[in-house]
């Protein structure tokens, strides 16, 4: 292609003035595996200055109790996609069972997700607090765990009964992880 | 591609306004990029851009919020600062380079 169609600048539209957008994510599993998509999509959401709230419930309390949140876990067993990296070739669903391999499986995970520069759970919350996320914690759920605000991860805002949510995410769309 | 006037020079940009050829970008250009979209160059700004200036010539792809915060130096949140609302794509319009194509 030549360069040769001269026209006027075109300066992009970075959507500064556009209708305030609003995201929320409800995040209730506790797995590593999916731990994951609601902390990338917020990132997007962040970086598209899309004001994102997270709401941690049943066990997505996980994510965010400090004595879990390092060690979230991945296992084989009743994820029938599993296979090898490189490979079509479904597992047997019975090597999932066999002891250490959930260890083995959250290892191999683990240095597949490092291996694409993104941090892990606490260190990724870290970030979305920094690019301005609002994480809440389920009142019902801190209470059937017996938890306080001190178990949580610092950068919980606060923790809020389900009505609470509901106001704010008046607006918002909302994604159930 | 389209040809544009940006201070007083010629440059190719996409169809979104984003310069497309790392070698017609210069000071003066970015200076007036950042003008279009409402920034004000300051020093801190010019230590992100020049960052992200020379990681594109070592990676060849342009770097996302996480690798200038943890590579270039700059805290994420000043990043949302010095770039408000859309860091990644404003910081990359001003250092004509293209959007970073990874997620995080």
């Amino acid at each position: 292609m030549t360069a040769t169609e001269e026209t006027a600048a075109v300066v992009p539209d970075f959507g500064d003035d556009a209708e305030d957008r609003k995201i929320a994510f409800i995040c209730s599993k506790g797995n590593l595996d999916m731990a994951y998509p609601a902390l990338i999509m917020a990132n997007g959401a962040l970086s598209e200055g899309v004001e994102t709230h997270m709401f941690f419930t049943f066990w997505g309390m996980d994510m965010i109790n400090k004595g879990t949140m390092h060690d979230l876990q991945f296992t084989m067993l009743g994820n029938t996609a599993m296979h090898m990296k490189g490979s079509t070739k479904h597992l047997p669903q019975g090597l999932g069972g066999l002891p250490g391999m959930t260890g083995y499986a959250t290892k191999m995970l683990k240095s597949q997700i490092a291996g694409m520069n993104v941090p892990e759970v606490p260190e990724f919350l870290d970030q979305l607090v920094d690019m301005g996320v609002q994480l809440w914690a389920c009142k019902m759920s801190v209470d059937m765990m017996d938890l306080e605000k001190d178990d949580l991860y610092d950068g919980v805002a606060d923790i809020i009964n389900v009505d609470t949510f509901i106001e704010i995410s008046d607006g918002a769309q909302v994604l159930f992880i | 591609m389209p040809v544009t006037t940006i201070a007083g020079k010629e440059v190719t940009v996409d169809d979104e306004g984003f310069m497309t050829e790392y070698e017609e970008w210069d000071e003066e250009l970015g200076t007036e990029l950042a003008t279009n979209i409402g920034i004000d160059m300051t020093d801190d700004h010019w230590r992100v851009v020049k960052f992200l200036r020379e990681d594109f010539v070592d990676q060849g792809e342009t770097a996302t919020l996480r690798r200038v915060s943890t590579v270039g130096g700059v805290p994420t949140k000043e990043l949302f600062v010095l770039f408000p609302k859309k860091p990644a794509k404003k910081m990359s319009y001003v250092a004509g380079l293209p959007k970073p194509a990874g997620c995080i």
